[in-house]
């Protein structure tokens, strides 16, 4: 029974939290990955990218709130979000169109690309807040839980609960369908294959004549709708602050590093190598060690190794240790 | 007499700073294999890529079956008929050996199956691999799936820069054979070699670069019973 306890515990408050936040680094990472895979660039506009397109979504979701329409038990966001993916696609087309383009044509080194997102997410940045204002936004709805704290310990009989909020539920569920569906495009389609060809010998893919321009306005696409989901699963899970999600750059990239840069599998294995990390280094395992250590042992303290206002330390910590023994992270990535 | 199937007539030109190549000319017939060679620093690979399209020549011409394609980009010279093989980073190493046939094929719309079945019957090793990653490759299996993947386009003109650079001289006679294949089936073959001796036995015609003009001009035979060439370029 103990055990059990314990197990029910750290699932409640490690393990699904983790794999809810894993999820949504993960797809916040694969377009970072996709970006300096095939446009050969770290682009630092990608949170701010998640949180426009968040924002986009919130707005319609409020209308449609408004409006009375809604698919409860699950949140209206859901059905507000291809309008977010839409959005966000004609915002990085058009972005593409007037500054990363110019670059492109001058061949300029990665760098100055860089140095060129950090000028689009400042835009991106101030546009948010613009529209939306920098205060946090909740807009979730529908139902709260799968499974109720109180509902399982009646069920079980455990005197610890079990929690699932829908919101977590909708994340994985949504996270696995959306890898899914970029594996088939990337391994299976015509276009993916040729997206992947673009990333692996860009010379080589100019002579077989597969045209550069497509495959980046297919990149700038999926990433589109990547970031969107990605943001919004966040926003549904926490709340919705521009800033927020400007701090989630950080363990974004720690993810893309971590997994190897250019590699989607990668960018999903680093994301629950981080999410797991932050979560398990910040969380107090006090409740979990009193039902394992025996009696007279238990621990009088929290024994929580780290404050949670540390956990983006955690992310750089993993992300330090993994580039000095594997410099191109744990999957075979690429450095331009 | 009725100019060759391919024509660099004249070329002069380099990579923006000084001339590489002065008034060099190099012509391929249809079905027939021509063979570049030369000391380092010749502009051996300049010549092929100035073919190709892949830096600008000032003076002289570029004409495939007639028609002047001196202004087309590279990627207008593949729609053309033309393929080209790079020296080094020929093949999509992080993709499956069919899928870089796959790629090679990109342009065509048509049904490639035939053309793919073609190119394991010539190269009947990347069948068993085709599953396979091409970086995972040794060096000669690279070089034919590199040479698998221009193939896919269908080209009239197959360029190969240096393809056996880097195998051993077994592998090196393999391709060979699998080259004078490839000509016999009515695609003209333009490549540059280091192995200077076996290229020429097996060209029609062989052009000796130096210093990015043309030295000496034959066919394969004549050149390898010239005295000068032998003495300057073929060791004695």
């Amino acid at each position: 029974m103990e055990v059990l306890n314990a197990l029910v515990a750290l699932s409640n408050f490690v393990l699904i939290p983790a794999i809810a936040y894993g999820s949504q680094l993960a797809l916040g990472a694969l377009g970072v990955t996709l970006i300096y895979g095939i446009l050969r660039f770290s682009n630092f506009a990608h949170g701010d990218t998640m949180a426009f397109g968040t924002m986009v979504t919130v707005l319609v979701t409020w209308a449609l709130q408004a409006l009375g329409i809604g698919i409860a038990p699950l949140p209206t966001a859901l059905l507000a979000l291809p309008f977010g993916i839409a959005a966000t696609a004609l915002l990085l087309l058009g972005t593409d169109r007037v500054v990363y383009r110019f670059y492109r044509q001058q061949k300029a080194a990665p760098v100055i690309l860089v140095i060129v997102s950090m000028g689009v997410m400042f835009i991106m940045n101030g546009l948010t807040r613009f529209i939306i204002g920098p205060d946090d936004q909740r807009f979730a709805d529908g139902a709260r839980f799968i499974i109720k704290a109180r509902e399982f310990k009646e069920m079980t009989g455990l005197s610890e609960g079990l929690a699932i909020r829908t919101t977590q539920g909708i994340t994985v569920v949504t996270a696995v369908i959306v890898v899914a569906l970029l594996f088939w495009f990337l391994n299976r389609t015509r276009t993916g294959k040729s997206m992947r060809a673009f990333s692996d010998n860009e010379d080589l893919a100019l002579l077989s004549g597969i045209n550069p321009d497509r495959v980046v306005m297919y990149t700038w696409l999926i990433v589109a709708a990547l970031a969107t989901i990605a943001g919004v699963l966040y926003g549904l899970d926490k709340s919705f602050k521009p800033f927020t999600y400007f701090q989630l750059l950080l363990p974004i990239f720690a993810s893309a590093i971590v997994g190897g840069l250019g590699n989607p599998l990668g960018a999903i294995v680093g994301g629950f190598v981080i999410a797991f990390s932050e979560v398990t280094v910040t969380y107090a395992w006090k409740k979990v060690l009193v039902y394992l250590m025996p009696d007279g042992l238990e621990p009088t303290g929290l024994v929580q190794l780290m404050s949670t206002d540390y956990k983006f330390a955690v992310s750089f910590a993993i992300l330090i240790i993994v580039l000095l023994f594997r410099p191109t992270g744990l999957f075979k990535g690429k450095s331009v | 007499m009725a100019e060759p199937f391919l024509i660099g007539d004249r070329m002069t030109g380099g990579y923006g700073g000084a001339d590489i190549l002065h008034d060099c000319t190099l012509a391929v017939e249809k079905g027939q294999i021509a063979v570049i060679v030369g000391p380092n620093g010749a502009g051996k690979s300049t010549a092929m890529k100035a073919v190709f399209g892949m830096l600008n020549i000032h003076s002289g011409a570029v004409r495939l079956d007639g028609e002047d394609i001196t202004a087309l980009s590279p990627q207008a010279r593949v729609a053309k008929g033309m393929a080209f093989v790079p020296q080094t980073q020929n093949i999509f190493t992080s993709m499956t050996v069919e899928e870089n046939l796959e790629m090679g094929a990109f342009l065509r719309r048509d049904d490639i199956s035939g053309t793919m079945v073609q190119v394991y019957d010539l190269f009947p090793i990347l069948h068993d691999k085709r599953r396979q990653h091409a970086g995972e490759l040794s060096g000669g299996q690279r070089q034919q799936v590199a040479v698998g993947r221009a193939l896919m386009t269908q080209p009239k003109l197959l360029m190969l820069d240096e393809p056996t650079a880097g195998v051993s001289p077994i592998v090196m006679d393999e391709l060979f054979d699998r080259i004078i294949e490839v000509a016999r089936t009515g695609i003209s073959i333009l490549m540059v070699e280091q192995n200077a001796r076996q290229a020429l036995e097996i060209a029609d015609k062989g052009y000796v670069l130096v210093q990015g003009a043309n030295a000496f001009t034959g066919t394969g035979k004549e050149l390898l019973a010239d005295p000068e060439v032998r003495r300057t370029f073929l060791g004695g």
